[in-house]
């Protein structure tokens, strides 16, 4: 590793920077050009993080030999400056981010990029932020990226503008903000306790806390976890994310769809660094309260897909129980179920973001049935005449083919975010469960969080279905229009992905259990920061 | 000198919680800075207190860490009231927005049964 590979780790958070400033630079009439140099970033993106998928797993080697990828910025050695780490969770974060990014900008050039400014400037900016969250080994450095990731989303969910929006808006920038801040005291309380801000390091440091100081690092842990569980979705912390999604473009709550996952992530990786077996007497903190908060989360998430009356609420509430699941999961821990988690959170994050995006044009075509109906409706009496007779000689109905793909779509989306068979969904559902049969004592937590993936699985199915039916299978008079490709290759693209993930799981699997074999024994990750030489100075 | 710093995040504290829950945008927005500079001085709590030490190590000379103040929380409250500024100054623009186009200044967008 030297020469340009060796800069490849900060890449995916310096590339979509650097275009968006430069992107700043040109009016919003040079259309043309933001589009093709936003789509060629992201382009570049998922090649960037193919690679270093490609890296840190010796060219897709597996073994668990291959260390994490550590990249000290300014050239400090690690406890002293911040550094970036690429391992294998990271890497599938991005490879994920990137994929679902050009997706979602794809769709947005049918015509959600010209309803506001600056539309592509804000999407590598809230890129860049979610990139650079999964690769900071830093935790203060986590903040600043959250901080870019957040304003950017602001931006984002002000796009297109509206009543709806901007007061969805408003409670999502309060409602933010004030994380932050509980992040921002969090991140004080660890670092009285411990005088470091390095995940690595912190690792190192808290076995040797004194029993003491347990309870300010603890306190300290549980306010900042509260900052990731509000922005993943946790109950009672969700009420605005059903609300705030809705109230996104579509391609905009698409990419929303990974923010949450953003969370878990952070969860998911501090946890397992700074709680795991070998921290001392912190160790397990908070795990039996993640488990109850995420079945509180998926019952929430189920009872509000049920109760919703909009396919954008059934989404939103969809988010919750993905999140719900993953937390409880995360909470139960173990190798086997890490491993199930990961393949669960790759495959609901791309089911829901096609849902999201595939909602628009479905509906699209309901409204304007509506409406239609609302007009052919007498107000008087003596006001409707009667239509010309229409000559009924159609023996058979024939399906409309933007109706045939969207409906094709819709029943690929239902069947991947109910977790049916054959799609990814059921393998990672069966993963999941299968991995809990496998735990050596199957406790009444495992049975509940059995019961509830397939409860929420069942509602999901009802609640999809009775939407599917109501805006695809409703005979319409007037045959749909409009739905170019611009709008369909991205849902495709999105669904064939998880078709591949369905083929290809076991390969998936492999380096799913890879990537939680390095989390749960997380030793490679701490020397790796620790013992990252600074290159020798090159004198000019 | 704990006391005192320790009484004004208290009362910051309890202000900004307060104006937060509040229904008008801008008693929101008030409180949400006065949270931010509760928080900011929480976090230059976090590096001990000291006076008359400086956060920046001289160029000469054996060093004594005993004689200087952590300069790490001041780097992380510079960092945070520059974002929390920024987010504040944004979040006055979406307020203002939201007035303009539901005609109400309540944080619902609506007038809720008084």
């Amino acid at each position: 590793m030297n020469g340009w590979m060796q800069h490849l780790t900060i890449a995916p958070i310096v590339l979509p920077l650097a275009v968006s400033a430069f992107l700043l630079a040109f009016n919003e009439r040079r259309r043309m050009l933001k589009r093709v140099m936003s789509l060629g970033t992201l382009t570049a993106l998922i090649v960037i993080s193919t690679l270093l998928l490609w890296q840190v797993t010796d060219g897709f080697g597996l073994s668990s030999a291959a260390a994490p990828h550590v990249y000290l910025l300014g050239n400090w050695p690690a406890p002293f400056g911040i550094v970036l780490v690429a391992d294998r969770l990271s890497a599938l974060m991005l490879l994920l981010s990137s994929l679902l990014g050009f997706t979602a900008l794809f769709y947005a050039m049918a015509r959600w990029d010209r309803s506001g400014p600056r539309f592509h400037v804000l999407f590598l900016l809230l890129i860049a932020g979610i990139n650079g969250a999964f690769l900071t080994g830093d935790i203060f450095n986590l903040f600043v990226f959250f901080e870019v990731l957040l304003a950017a989303s602001y931006g984002l969910l002000l796009h297109g503008s509206g009543a709806e929006r901007t007061s969805a808006s408003l409670h999502y920038i309060a409602i933010n903000v004030a994380t932050s801040l509980l992040f921002l005291i969090g991140v004080a309380m660890i670092y009285a306790a411990t005088g470091t801000l390095n995940m690595a390091d912190l690792a190192e440091r808290i076995p040797t806390v004194p029993p003491g100081d347990l309870a300010l690092l603890e306190g300290g842990a549980a306010v900042l976890g509260t900052a990731f569980l509000v922005k993943s979705g946790i109950w009672p912390l969700s009420f605005w994310l059903s609300r705030t999604y809705a109230a996104a473009a579509p391609p905009v709550a698409a990419l929303f769809a990974i923010m949450t996952k953003v969370g878990i992530y952070i969860i998911l990786r501090l946890s397992s660094l700074l709680f795991g077996a070998t921290s001392g007497g912190a160790a397990g903190f908070a795990d039996g309260w993640l488990i109850w908060a995420g079945f509180a989360t998926m019952l929430f998430g189920t009872i509000g897909i049920l109760s919703a009356r909009t396919l954008t609420r059934v989404a939103g509430h969809y988010v919750l129980v993905s999140s719900g699941t993953l937390l409880a999961a995360i909470g139960i821990g173990g190798q086997a179920l890490t491993a199930a988690l990961l393949f669960y959170l790759v495959s609901s994050t791309l089911a829901v973001a096609a849902l999201y995006l595939i909602i628009e044009p479905v509906t699209r075509n309901a409204d304007e049935e509506d409406m239609i109906a609302g007009i052919a409706e007498p107000v008087f009496d003596d006001e409707y005449t009667g239509a010309p007779e229409e000559n009924e000689d159609e023996v058979g109905i024939v399906i409309p083919g933007t109706i045939a793909i969207l409906g094709g779509g819709f029943i690929f989306c239902t069947l991947l975010l109910a977790g049916l068979p054959p799609l990814s969904g059921f393998i990672a559902k069966f993963a999941i469960i299968d991995a809990l049969f496998r735990h050596a004592a199957i406790t009444p937590t495992s049975w509940l969080l059995i019961a509830l993936i397939i409860c929420s699985g069942l509602a999901t199915l009802i609640g999809l279905t009775r939407a599917g039916i109501d805006l695809l299978w409703t005979p319409a008079d007037d045959s749909p229009s409009r739905l170019s490709v611009i709008e369909v290759a991205p849902i495709g693209l999105l669904l064939a992905t998880c078709l591949a993930l369905m083929i290809y799981a076991g390969p998936v699997f492999l380096y799913m259990e890879s990537a939680a074999g390095a989390l749960s024994d997380p030793s490679a990750y701490i020397e790796a920061v620790r013992d990252a030489p600074p290159t020798s100075k090159v004198v000019p | 000198m704990e006391i005192v710093l320790a009484l004004a995040i208290g009362t910051l504290t309890a202000s900004g919680l307060w104006l937060l829950l509040r229904p008008r945008t801008f008693q929101v927005a008030l409180g949400l800075s006065l949270l931010s500079y509760a928080v900011n001085l929480f976090i230059l709590a976090a590096g001990r207190l000291r006076t008359d030490a400086p956060p920046i190590v001289g160029r000469e000379g054996p060093i004594d860490p005993s004689l200087y103040a952590d300069p790490v929380p001041q780097a992380l409250v510079l960092t945070a009231i520059v974002i929390s500024f920024a987010t504040t100054a944004l979040l006055l623009v979406v307020l203002l927005a939201s007035r303009g186009l539901t005609g109400t200044d309540h944080v619902d967008g609506e007038e809720g049964d008084q």
